[in-house]
């Protein structure tokens, strides 16, 4: 479909453009967190259309209800400033829609102009805008810098910012701040935490706020997310991991400034090596003992990479996603023996080239930032074939074109159900990526061998 | 009336009921802020406009997102060249925030016309170019000089108004470009018309394209479904402008009328009476073209005759059932609620995001009286409200589906995201099938459990 509009060369010079996009703006990654949030509402400080925008693919890829405010800027604001805007919309926000915190994030247009959301937020509070008991935090997040990824981030520091205290009385407790991933994600960790017998404090927790069961009643504040009591007692615990170092990384070394809460910053639990190191953390961070539970969800892991390693071995694949995600993951269809040929994010980092190369060999093709685009993702690709491609549902149009299998993951997947509530993190999340995988592989492998090839037992 | 409690201070005016009284409601006004409104900006108008025009390069001068969040979200087919499919971005930055983005604009329109060889290029204003001063106009204009085609700048800056705004914006885009090239002549006996506000979702354009023909009627461009550069450069050769989501195009009709003289007509083609009425309309036009109105006669007899018995066994099962809706412009939910009576459905709340009032006036005449109508609604009213009515189907945009689905109601999509036509009179059939699906489905009786 697409096949004519992308040759495999020549390549073209990417400093000013950006062809389809492997990465969005930092807003969006702010509302999500702040989703995360018991009670939060999420506010856009710019024009409507973001805010429209960001609930309309936050639905898209959830199938549920998202709520947020908009400053809804007109001509006037633009050149006068926003505070107006602002200061009316936090009074509405918790007389009419009963908000317990209204998480505000920026936008280019208010950044660009220079609103001082510090300043607004304070004469809000003055003026007696904000409701005893009743909270505003906020974020700032360009869209011209970083990317959904950084927005994500900032929020969570925002949090952090304003309700992490320290009493000076250390609770037993571990935060685990998650980045940006699913909210079935986010309660796989809550669960192996769990059955650890650690008790830990996680934020932002979006499970059961975008994957909330039918009721017959709207609510708009669903009973999952983290409370304030809860962030604020991260101030007191005796550690923090972070899951993802540009998702969690900023905040979990923003509590150990703030509240002298020392933090270890991981990759995500995504694939049995990096579950490894996570386990291990916890263990070592509550001074707990590894239960045979989830040894034995670990040995399941194995017997199924074990079993099935002969259709693993030598498989290539083609990522595309954001940097937290795909470094494990590479290094997870690295370990069961698969071959990343090529991988790219939209998310700016000069890291992501060099681990990816670390994990994937020097002669793997990988890019990040603007030039990491899907267009170039396709063109390497129809170069050089690959067996199947991991990405969001955008992909789907290389994978059309090249007759390759796409397996869903990361953000934004508009075309599938799923990732609401199987997680991919944890052991019992590689056992879901690697179900996957096989099952591309045995599709493929089912519809293309000639008849007197075509294998009952697999 | 109650739930009131439920709406925002400053919103109760956009709230009424459909009765003998004359509304005053307030609406085409700024949303107030905080509000969890439903609506979008300007740049979202003029992308939903003109991104069915298949054969030109679409570049987003802005950030990311503005390009990422209406990349291919509308399911408008074209028959051939798929260009409007890939997302083009100038994925501004800081530094060009502080530089400005004029030369970065410059040299990706350098790259990506030599390289995909668009027969046009539109290149959309975003909030930041707005604020960061590039002068678009100048930049196009360069080159357009340098490659050839046409580069047409959008001032789509998002805080410059409503989506309505970024309609016209749209239209000016379109109008720069009509005139450009000598249309094709006449053919005898052959009167050719434009359609105008025709996205062509899920086909819908082409389904017209065949009532016309069968008319005798030649389209000559379609504004904007199954789009192409050629033929809209050429649209000023059309003797009538056939004016559809009368929102997004009057604009464009209107300067059409000033400049060629071609007179245009507002017309709806959802729901067989619309439908054909419009086709009857555009025959009265042409009186003069021997066995026009005939043949429109031919056309509408033939495919209601093939429609209405299609209908019933819905009606059976869909008679006295009540109706919400919410869409964008007022045009559309006219008709929905003369298709929905026709499925012997009645509707109970109808709102939109960019009614005029003009428009609610008509509306509030041909709702029952009763009918709650509301301007620029959010998730709070608009749930309190389905409840309240009881509703027991909701027709509007991505933004709605989930509502009505915690709900436990049925939904159809009537915008973007329409997987089946709803255009003509096989559309209605599509509507009352797509309607009955899911006001009918098992699964709203799921929710009683002995637990």
């Amino acid at each position: 479909m697409l096949l004519r509009h992308t040759p495999a060369e020549p390549a073209i010079e990417r400093q000013a453009l950006t062809i389809n996009p492997a990465k969005t703006c930092q807003p969006i990654g702010a509302m999500y967190a702040a989703l995360g949030l018991h009670g939060c509402m999420p506010h856009s400080h710019g024009s409507q259309g973001c805010c429209s925008y960001h609930r309309s693919a936050l639905t898209r890829h959830y199938k549920e209800p998202i709520i947020a405010g908009s400053s809804s800027f007109t001509e006037g604001s633009s050149v006068f400033g926003g505070q107006a805007n602002l200061l009316e919309a936090i009074t509405n926000l918790f007389s009419i829609y009963d908000a317990e915190v209204v998480a505000v994030h920026t936008t280019c247009l208010s950044e660009t102009i220079g609103d001082d959301i510090t300043q607004i937020v304070a004469k809000a509070q003055d003026e007696g805008r904000i409701p005893k008991g009743k909270y505003v935090i906020k974020a700032s997040t360009p869209s011209y810098v970083g990317s959904h990824v950084t927005g994500y981030s900032n929020m969570v520091k925002g949090m952090i910012e304003v309700f992490a205290k320290s009493t000076g009385k250390k609770l037993d407790q571990v935060n685990i701040i998650p980045g940006f991933v699913e909210p079935s994600d986010m309660a796989e960790i809550k669960r192996m935490a769990n059955e650890m017998g650690v008790k830990t404090v996680l934020f932002p927790d979006t499970s059961s706020v975008l994957n909330s069961p039918q009721s017959g009643k709207y609510s708009m504040y669903p009973k999952g997310g983290a409370t304030v009591a809860e962030v604020a007692s991260s101030g007191d615990s005796s550690m923090t991991l972070a899951l993802g170092p540009l998702g969690a990384g900023p905040g979990a070394r923003l509590l150990d400034t703030q509240c002298k809460v020392p933090c270890q910053v991981l990759d995500l639990p995504l694939g049995l090596r990096a579950t490894d190191i996570f386990i291990d953390a916890l263990r070592k961070a509550a001074g707990a003992v590894v239960p045979e539970s989830i040894m034995d969800e670990r040995g399941q892991v194995l017997d199924f990479i074990t079993d099935m390693q002969q259709y693993f071995h030598g498989k290539s694949a083609a990522l595309a996603g954001d940097p937290d995600q795909l470094v494990p993951l590479a290094q997870f269809l690295t370990d069961i023996g698969m071959q990343v040929k090529y991988a790219v994010t939209g998310t700016p980092g000069k890291k992501f080239e060099s681990k990816m190369q670390a994990i994937c060999g020097p002669a793997a093709k990988v890019k990040e930032g603007g030039q990491g685009d899907l267009y170039q993702l396709h063109q390497w690709i129809k170069q050089d074939k690959v067996d199947m491609i991991f990405g969001g549902t955008y992909c789907k149009y290389i994978g059309r074109d090249e007759d390759i299998p796409v397996i869903r993951f990361g953000f934004p997947i508009y075309d599938r159900v799923g990732h609401q509530y199987f997680p991919i993190l944890g052991y019992r999340g590689a056992l879901r990526l690697l179900e996957k995988v096989l099952t591309a592989i045995q599709d493929r492998q089912d519809r293309d061998a000639p008849e007197e090839k075509f294998e009952l037992v697999m | 009336m109650a739930a009131r409690a439920d709406i925002l201070q400053g919103r109760q005016k956009s709230v009424a009921v459909a009765g003998d009284q004359p509304l005053a409601l307030d609406c085409a006004k700024p949303s107030l802020a905080g509000s969890v409104s439903q609506r979008a900006c300007v740049f979202c108008g003029s992308r939903v406009v003109l991104y069915p025009v298949a054969d030109a390069l679409h570049l987003v001068h802005g950030p990311i997102g503005c390009a990422a969040y209406t990349w291919d979200i509308r399911g408008a087919l074209s028959s051939g060249p798929q260009l409007h499919r890939l997302s083009f971005s100038t994925d501004l930055r800081e530094q060009d925030v502080v530089y400005g983005g004029e030369k970065k604009l410059a040299l990706a329109l350098d790259r990506l016309i030599p390289q995909f060889q668009p027969k046009a290029a539109f290149v959309y204003s975003t909030c930041l170019v707005g604020l960061i001063g590039d002068d678009l106009k100048r930049l196009c204009r360069q080159a357009s000089e340098k490659h050839g085609i046409p580069v047409v700048p959008v001032e789509s800056e998002g805080f410059r108004g409503t989506k309505k705004d970024g309609y016209k914006a749209a239209c000016e885009a379109l109008y720069s470009l009509i005139g450009t090239a000598e249309p094709a002549p006449l053919a005898p006996g052959i009167p050719r018309i434009n359609i105008l506000g025709e996205f062509n979702i899920a086909g819908e354009a082409w389904i017209l394209q065949s009532y016309y023909r069968r008319m005798g009627v030649e389209v000559g461009a379609i504004f904007t479904g199954d789009g192409r550069i050629d033929a809209i450069q050429r649209a000023q050769g059309a003797q009538l402008n056939v004016v559809q989501c009368s929102g997004s195009m009057t604009h464009l009709a209107q300067k059409m009328k000033e400049r060629w003289g071609i007179p245009y007509i507002r017309v709806s083609y959802f729901g067989i009476e619309d439908c054909a009425e419009a086709l009857y309309e555009v025959a009265r036009r042409f009186e003069a073209v021997p066995g026009i109105l005939e043949r429109a006669r031919a056309v509408v007899a033939q495919e209601v005759a093939a429609v209405l018995p299609a209908l019933e066994p819905f009606r059976k099962d869909l008679q006295g059932r009540k109706a919400a809706l919410y869409v964008g412009g007022a045009f559309k939910a006219f008709s929905l609620i003369k298709a929905l009576r026709m499925l012997g459905m009645r509707t109970v709340l109808a709102g939109t995001q960019t009614g005029g009032p003009e428009d609610y006036e008509r509306l509030r005449s041909i709702c029952d009286p009763g009918t709650i109508i509301v301007d620029d609604s959010n998730p709070k009213e608009l749930s309190g409200f389905l409840r309240q009515t009881g509703a027991e189907l909701f027709i509007g945009g991505v933004k709605e589906r989930p509502l009505a689905h915690k709900l436990g109601i049925g939904f159809c999509d009537h915008n973007h995201e329409r997987k089946e036509a709803l255009a003509g009179f096989e559309g209605m059939v599509n509507f009352a099938r797509e309607v009955h699906a899911s006001v009918m489905s098992p699964v709203w009786a799921l929710r009683q459990s002995e637990l």
